[in-house]
C-alpha cells in the first residue's frame, strides 16, 4: 500500500503520510473525483514555488524548498504554516460551556477566558471523532477542528448541541501558524495592538493561552499554541486579509512559509498524533496516550459522550498504547507496518517517516500493552525486513513550549 | 553509450551488454529529499517491470522499476550513507544499480532523451 511507481507529480500525493483522508474517502474520490477547492492564500503559495497538493478536499502547499530544509529552518528560525483549511467554528449562547462538556471530555467549565485547552469529539463507545482545540473567547467558545472531519464535525455538533446553542463556521477567516524559536520575536515585530485593556503583549502571551490583537485595522485572534513542539502562535485572520499578514511576516528575516510536508515531520518528533492516522474513530484516549485531555472532574463525574467506556478505559487499562518507536538505520517505517516482538504480531505503525532533526526514521504503534515500555526491543515489517525498532518515549525531539 | 528513458521515469545508460539504472532528475525532484534507498542484492535477477529497487522520500517509499530484464551486477554502495546523490546528481553519481541485459531488444519499448522531455511536459 505504502509503495507507489515514480509516476509523475501524483504519486508524492495520493500516498502522502500526512494526508488525511481516510482508504474509503480515496476510493470514493477515484470514482467520482471532487476538484480540490481553493483556499485564500492559494496564489501566494503557487507565487512562492510551493507545490500544490490536494489534501483534505483543498489545494495545499506540500513543500517549497524541500521537506528537511523546511523543517530545519522551523526548528532554528520560524514557519509560516497555512492551515486554513482546518475547521474554525464558534459555540455560544447560554449554558455553551455545560452543551460541550456533553459531547467532549474536558472541564470547559473551568476554562477561563483567554485561556485554551486540547480536547477530544467522542462518540457514543468513547472512539475519537476528531481531536480539537477550545478557546474561550470571553462570549463564545473558539473551536479549531481537522480539516478532513469539519463537515462531520459540524454535523456531530449541530445534531447533539441543543437548541438554544449557536454554532457558526468561521469560514470567511483563514489561520496561519507561525512556529519556531523565533516567532515571537517575528510576531511582535508587528506591532500588534491588544484589542482589550488588560490583555497581555503577544510575547507574554503563555502556551495555551489566547488574546485579540489589532494588526493596524485588522483583527486578528492569536493563541500562543501549535503543532510542532516549538513555541509559536496561530493565528486567526479575516480571509481577505490573510494575504498581506503572511507578507509581513514572510517580510521578516527568520521566517519562511513552510509546507505541510515538514509540518507533518514536525509534529511526528514532537510525539503529537494526527487525527485520521494515530487517531480513528476505533482508537480511545486512554489507549492513544491521551488522558491528560481527560480532566479530574470529568472523570470523577462523567457524564460525557463515551463516558462510560472512557472511564473503564481508565481504571482497567487498555490492551494496546500508543507508543514511539526508534528505528536504527535510514529505512523508515510507515503507516500500516506490523510490530513486532519475535515472531509475535504485537502491533501496527499509525505514522512513521525519517526525522530530520534525529537523522534516523521514528514511529508512532499502537502495540499489546505488554510490549509498550520504553526501551522495548521490537522489530518492524517493511518489504518483508525486519527493521530493529526500540520503544522510546515521547516526544522524540523535547517540546519547547513558552511556560 | 546510449540511454533510454520509461515512462515511470528511470533512466538506463546501455554500453555492450551492461545497462547502468537510475531515476531522472524530474522524478528526483517530485519526490523530495530522499533518505533511503534500498537497493536488489547482487547477482539477483530482474525482469523489465519488475521492483527491485525503492527509494524512500520524507514522505513516502517509491518503487523503482527495472527498465530492462537481466542479472543485477552492481550497486550503488555510495548511496548507503549518502542517498540524497540521487536528490543532488540523479542522472549520474546517483545511479542505483547496473544489470546484465537479458535482452537487449526490450530496449526497442524505451524512450529517448527528446521523447522522454517530450513525456514530461505532458504531465
Amino acid at each position: 500500500m505504502n509503495r507507489v511507481p515514480i509516476l509523475c507529480g501524483a504519486l508524492a500525493v495520493s500516498h502522502d503520510p500526512a494526508s488525511h483522508e481516510s482508504a474509503l474517502e480515496e476510493a470514493n474520490d477515484n470514482l467520482d473525483p471532487p476538484e480540490p477547492e481553493i483556499l485564500p492564500l492559494d496564489a501566494w503559495h503557487r507565487a512562492r514555488g510551493a507545490r500544490m497538493v490536494p489534501f483534505a478536499g483543498y489545494w495545499m502547499p506540500v513543500q517549497y524548498d524541500g521537506i528537511i530544509a523546511e523543517h530545519l529552518w522551523t526548528r532554528e528560525q520560524a514557519g509560516l504554516f497555512d492551515v486554513s483549511h482546518m475547521g474554525q467554528l464558534a459555540v455560544s449562547g447560554d449554558g455553551a460551556a455545560a452543551a460541550l462538556e456533553a459531547l467532549l471530555p474536558g472541564d470547559i467549565s473551568a476554562l477561563k477566558p483567554g485561556r485554551q485547552r486540547y480536547s477530544l469529539l467522542l462518540d457514543e463507545t468513547g472512539g475519537i471523532l476528531d481531536d480539537l482545540m477550545v478557546t474561550n473567547r470571553g462570549d463564545y467558545f473558539y473551536v479549531v477542528v481537522n480539516g478532513a472531519t469539519k463537515w462531520d464535525d459540524i454535523a456531530h455538533l449541530r445534531e447533539h448541541l441543543p437548541d438554544e446553542i449557536t454554532l457558526n463556521h468561521l469560514d470567511e477567516h483563514g489561520l496561519l501558524a507561525l512556529q519556531g524559536p523565533k516567532a515571537a520575536a517575528a510576531l511582535a515585530a508587528l506591532g500588534l495592538v491588544p484589542a482589550f485593556p488588560g490583555m497581555p503583549e503577544v510575547t507574554a502571551l503563555k502556551f495555551m493561552q489566547a488574546a485579540a490583537y489589532h494588526w493596524g485595522d485588522v483583527p486578528l485572534g492569536v493563541s500562543r499554541s501549535g503543532y510542532t513542539g516549538e513555541d509559536g502562535y496561530e493565528i486567526s485572520v479575516r480571509a481577505a486579509d490573510i494575504a498581506a499578514l503572511a507578507d509581513a511576516l514572510c517580510a521578516q528575516p527568520q521566517v519562511r512559509p513552510i509546507g505541510l510536508g515538514a509540518r507533518d515531520s514536525l509534529r511526528l518528533e514532537a510525539g503529537l498524533p494526527l487525527y485520521g492516522h494515530d487517531l480513528t474513530p476505533e482508537t480511545d484516549p486512554v489507549s492513544a496516550g491521551l488522558a491528560f485531555a481527560i480532566s479530574k472532574r470529568r472523570r470523577a463525574e462523567g457524564g460525557f459522550m463515551g463516558s462510560e467506556a472512557v472511564l473503564a478505559a481508565l481504571a482497567s487499562g487498555t490492551p494496546t498504547l500508543r507508543i514511539g518507536l526508534a528505528l536504527e538505520g535510514r529505512q523508515a517505517a510507515r503507516e500500516g507496518a506490523l510490530v513486532y516482538a519475535g515472531a509475535q504480531e504485537v502491533g501496527r505503525v499509525t505514522s512513521g517517516g525519517f526525522s530530520p532533526s534525529l537523522n534516523h526514521p521514528i514511529a508512532m504503534a499502537f502495540v499489546t500493552a505488554a510490549h509498550a515500555a520504553d526501551g522495548t526491543a521490537l522489530e518492524i515489517d517493511v518489504r518483508g525486513k525486519r527493521l530493529p525498532a526500540r520503544v522510546v518515549p515521547m516526544p522524540f525531539v523535547p517540546h519547547r513550549y513558552f511556560r | 553509450m546510449t540511454t533510454y528513458y520509461t515512462k515511470d521515469h528511470e533512466w538506463i545508460a546501455v554500453d555492450g551488454n551492461t545497462g547502468t539504472v537510475g531515476i531522472t532528475d524530474y522524478a528526483q525532484s517530485q519526490l523530495g529529499d530522499i533518505t533511503f534507498v534500498e537497493l536488489p542484492p547482487e547477482g539477483s535477477a530482474v525482469k523489465q517491470g519488475d521492483a527491485p529497487c525503492v527509494v524512500d522520500s520524507v514522505k513516502a517509499a517509491s518503487d523503482v522499476y527495472a527498465p530492462v530484464s537481466g542479472t543485477v551486477s552492481d550497486v550503488n554502495d555510495a548511496l548507503a550513507d549518502a542517498p540524497e546523490l540521487v536528490n543532488t546528481d540523479a542522472e549520474s553519481g546517483g545511479w542505483l544499480f547496473r544489470v546484465t541485459l537479458a535482452d537487449a531488444g526490450e530496449l526497442g519499448a524505451l524512450m529517448d532523451r527528446a521523447a522522454y522531455d517530450d513525456y514530461v511536459k505532458g504531465l
